[in-house]
């Protein structure tokens, strides 16, 4: 069963931007594009392991700080020719405020 | 709503390039069809040498298989020719009455190989040297026969010979004129590949016209002006193309040689595209497989509705694809009236390699025998790099400039498998090779993207090209004319930053609005470079993007490789003092930095510093006076210093205060890429100041100044600039040639390469002999840096950029969340 977590308003992700958000199942990583769409994956490049939070969002995808692999939000999926796939989680914004849906229950009281 | 269609007529490599381009900017645009006269689906045509020699097997060079179409929904008529094209009512029509409407229709007819008109040209066993039909029949001609005649000594007619040699025919070449392939070599270099293929078996009748080919159902023998035959079971005419404008005549469309096409490749009638070996623009034909791909790339543009792109014309390069033939030949090699030839002729190693210059420019080449710098020499051509300050040693060829690096310096040919060709990402030859042939890659952009060799730190680019032209085997250069700034344009970096000046753009979204950006908001290639152009143009009003910064700049911290930043503090012409030591001492023990290093230019490294903590360090830093050392950005490094006449027993000037005051006026600004300075008190130049960007030497008599120094991946020396006498003469000059350099160069362009590019002679010209120009620029420098010299690290230490550095949590957020 998944657990929708409130994390965030809209407005606290900068456009084009990343948030961190520490969740049981590891650092996730909380994107919002340019046209405000809002998506969610594990912090961690299918690659070497790189923060994703700290790339470039462009389109609906993100490039790892590291070496520039390029990662679809929607999917997780890296861009070809790249292959690899990092785990998504999914993400709703409900009046202004972004919830992912995470496998466990809420952390907090 | 139904889709517009589009038909493609002709199912070769420039139509199915087009449609490639076009699947890439706008897929599912059109209900698009193709037709193919040939029965087989799109192939490599460029690949039939190889076929025909046994290198390749015909399976090997399909390009699309039939499930492409289908996955792309593309309905393919195989074996169908089209014969008639009705402008009026768009549709076409084939031979077997099959006809397709269309909206825009794209002609890629192709050429057809010219026959010489001399009786007895219908005989059977005679071909020409085109298609897959060509080969099959030369292939069955060489089980069954022995003598073989190949009429031309061109590009083409070499590469059958060479073919039918290898498959154990007797073969005599015919030409006309008296040196070979004369369209691509000198009479020297002419006279060598005569030597090498006589050597390997091949037979030549040069200056021999062919009078009529004897035989009755079959050919039997060849019979030439003078009266001699020679015999001959199979005879290949590899005499030249012409380009297939019969069915564009016919429906009305302007032909002269080719179909005329205009910079769009539209055709006289707008509906109507065309590209490949079928058209003739700017009044060149072209035959070489590298213009296709960049016309197919105009075309889909317009196809696609963007309606920015052009075509310029190619500049062409040539390799024979015969196997222990180097042979390499690009632009105006013959040279002429305004040219200068450099020569370098080496009979014993068979080497021979001239290059033309103009205005000391790469205008043309010819390699025979080493071909290891040619693609070295061709990106200077297109680039049109000055030479002057190298031109001594050019011949020599790249691995003598001072690269250190593992750049070209063994022929890609002969490089075994299992040789690294890409240091930064470890690929082997092998890995290159297997992925060009299996995934039928073309440029060096693709073999970058598959294999990442070449796509890090670039030194292996010109052996990566290499590799690319000696497995593809191919008369193909490998890269456009024109390089545009990223996939998101077409538009070179000159021209998006003439665009920022001329059309006033502000923003990057505006930017990318009144440029026909094809994304939505750029991608990490084309935002940062678009970042700089505008915070460069507009210094005063420009707002910086955080967002299209890299990570480092962004957060003002060098990311690691565990996702840990590192702080360099800013130590002014690396002078420091106990107070100072104590201070980061302090903080490294507080904050349990796990590393501390000295880093290679006279700073200190605090590694393994976790990003929330970084404002809280900074803060620490700060209040002992310390700021942020620039240590990751495109920017102003450091200043490296000696320690100068104040202590050196050697030292004729005051080195360390000049690079202190060179720190001073420099630290903050941004640039297109990395900037590094030196000053050295004298000629010992300890500080290493030349294979710095801007490098100061004492001498006795006031400063040397020295540009375009690298010690990185290439390293290079810098080149001498002029001398000076007075500090403030320093100061000015150093503050001129930054502000040149970050007015005029490409983004992540080092000033090495700049220099190499533009010439030293230029900068000379605006920075030296330009005094009013030097002054102007050293006060715009001056200028732009009133706004850029904040301290990054004390705004974000007060809260600036917070949300940067802070995480989510996720229960506040929810308790946040319920009260409100």
């Amino acid at each position: 069963m998944s657990h929708w977590t409130p994390i965030a308003r809209l407005e606290d992700i900068p456009r084009q931007g990343t948030r961190v958000v520490a969740t049981p199942e590891g650092a996730v990583a909380v994107f919002r594009t340019v046209d405000d769409r809002v998506f969610a994956l594990l912090d961690r490049c299918p690659h070497k392991g790189g923060p994703l939070s700290q790339g470039i969002v462009h389109g609906a995808r993100i490039a790892c700080p590291l070496h520039n692999w390029v990662i679809e939000l929607d999917s997780g999926q890296a861009v070809a020719p790249d292959e690899g796939c990092v785990r998504r989680f999914d993400v709703r914004l409900e009046d202004g405020m972004v919830a992912i849906a995470l496998a466990a229950g809420p952390t907090g009281s | 709503m139904s889709k517009p269609k589009l038909v493609l007529i002709g199912n070769g490599m420039a139509g199915v390039r087009t449609l490639e381009e076009l699947l890439k900017l706008a897929p599912g645009k059109y209900d698009i069809t193709v037709f193919g006269a040939e029965p087989h689906p799109n192939y490599n045509r460029i690949l039939l040498s190889p076929v025909l020699a046994g290198e390749k097997k015909l399976d090997d060079i399909i390009l699309n298989d039939d499930a492409w179409y289908a996955e792309h929904g593309i309905t393919l008529h195989k074996g169908k020719k089209v014969v008639a094209i009705d402008r009026v009512c768009r549709k076409v029509r084939t031979e077997d009455g099959t006809e397709a409407g269309y909206d825009r229709l794209l002609l890629a007819t192709g050429s057809a190989p010219f026959i010489l008109p001399v009786p007895g040209k219908d005989l059977e066993g005679v071909v020409g040297f085109r298609d897959i039909r060509d080969v099959e029949l030369m292939l069955e001609a060489s089980e069954k026969h022995r003598h073989a005649v190949v009429i031309g000594g061109g590009l083409l007619g070499l590469e059958a010979a060479n073919g039918l040699k290898k498959r154990g025919m007797n073969v005599t070449v015919v030409h006309l004129l008296d040196t070979l392939m004369e369209r691509q070599l000198d009479k020297p270099a002419a006279a060598l590949l005569q030597r090498a293929l006589e050597d390997s078996g091949l037979d030549f009748k040069l200056e021999a016209q062919t009078e009529a080919l004897l035989g009755e159902g079959r050919v039997r023998a060849v019979r030439f002006k003078d009266g001699s035959e020679i015999p001959a079971d199979l005879v290949v005419m590899a005499v030249g193309i012409r380009p297939n404008v019969g069915l564009a005549k016919a429906s009305g469309i302007h032909c002269e040689r080719g179909i005329l096409v205009s910079d769009t490749m539209q055709t006289f009638d707008p509906q109507v595209y065309a590209v490949g070996e079928c058209v003739q623009h700017r009044g060149e034909l072209f035959g070489l497989v590298a213009p296709l791909f960049e016309q197919a790339k105009v075309c889909a543009n317009h196809l696609a509705e963007f309606g920015i792109a052009r075509y310029q014309g190619s500049v062409t390069s040539t390799k024979l694809k015969v196997t222990g033939i180097d042979l390499f030949s690009a632009g105006e090699y013959q040279g002429g009236a305004g040219c200068e030839e450099l020569l370098l002729q080496d009979p014993s190693r068979g080497v021979y390699k001239k290059l033309v210059v103009r205005d000391n420019k790469v205008a043309g080449a010819v390699l025979y025998g080493d071909t290891v710098d040619g693609a070295w020499y061709f990106q200077m051509m297109r680039d049109g790099t000055d030479i002057s300050a190298f031109r001594e040693n050019i011949l020599f060829g790249q691995a003598h400039m001072g690269d250190s690096g593992h750049g070209a310096e063994s022929h890609a040919a002969r490089l075994p498998e299992d040789a690294e060709v890409c240091g930064c990402n470890g690929v082997c030859k092998k890995a290159i090779v297997d992925a060009i042939v299996q995934k039928k890659l073309f440029t060096l952009d693709e073999v970058r993207a598959h294999t990442k060799a070449s796509a890090s730190c670039g030194s292996c680019t010109g052996l990566v090209e290499q590799i690319l032209q000696s497995t593809l085997g191919s008369d193909y250069s490998v890269s456009p004319a024109k390089k545009p700034l990223c996939r998101c344009t077409d538009l070179t970096h000159e021209e998006v930053r003439e665009a920022v000046r001329t059309q006033v753009l502000k923003t990057i979204p505006e930017l990318m609005g009144s440029l026909g950006w094809r994304t939505p908001d750029g991608c990490h290639s084309c935002r940062p470079a678009l970042n700089y152009y505008l915070l460069c143009q507009w210094p005063d009003e420009y707002r910086d993007d955080p967002q299209s910064r890299f990570i480092n700049e962004r957060v003002h911290a060098n990311i690691q490789k565990d996702g840990t930043y590192s702080v360099v503090p800013r130590i002014w012409g690396g002078v420091t003092n106990p107070r100072e030591l104590r201070a980061i001492a302090d903080v490294a023990e507080k904050f349990r930095v796990p590393c501390v290093k000295i880093t290679g230019g006279q700073r200190i490294d605090l590694l393994g510093v976790p990003k929330a903590q970084l404002p809280a360090m900074w803060a620490e830093l700060g209040k002992h006076g310390l700021m942020s050392g620039h240590a990751y950005g495109k920017s102003l490094r450091t200043v490296k210093t000696c320690v100068g006449k104040e202590w050196c027993r050697f030292g004729t000037q005051d080195s360390t205060t000049l690079g202190i005051e060179l720190e001073k006026m420099t630290w903050g600004s941004w640039t297109p890429a990395k900037v590094k300075m030196a000053v050295s008190g004298c000629p010992r130049n300890c500080a290493e100041a030349t294979i710095k960007d801007f490098g100061v030497v004492a001498v006795d008599s006031g400063w040397e100044l020295h540009v375009g120094g690298n010690g990185g991946v290439k390293v290079r020396a810098t080149d001498f600039l002029c001398k000076v006498q007075a500090d403030e003469e320093v100061m000015e000059y150093a503050a001129a040639y930054m502000q040149l350099y970050r007015e005029e160069a490409r983004y992540l362009e080092r000033t090495a390469h700049w220099i190499e590019r533009v010439g030293l002679p230029y900068v000379q010209s605006r920075i030296v002999d330009d005094a009013a120009g030097r002054r102007a620029l050293c006060a715009r420098f001056l200028e732009s840096q009133r706004k850029a010299q904040i301290d990054p690290w004390a705004e974000r230490a007060q809260g600036a950029e917070k949300h940067e550095f802070e995480p989510l949590t996720p229960a506040e957020r929810k308790a946040n969340a319920c009260i409100a």
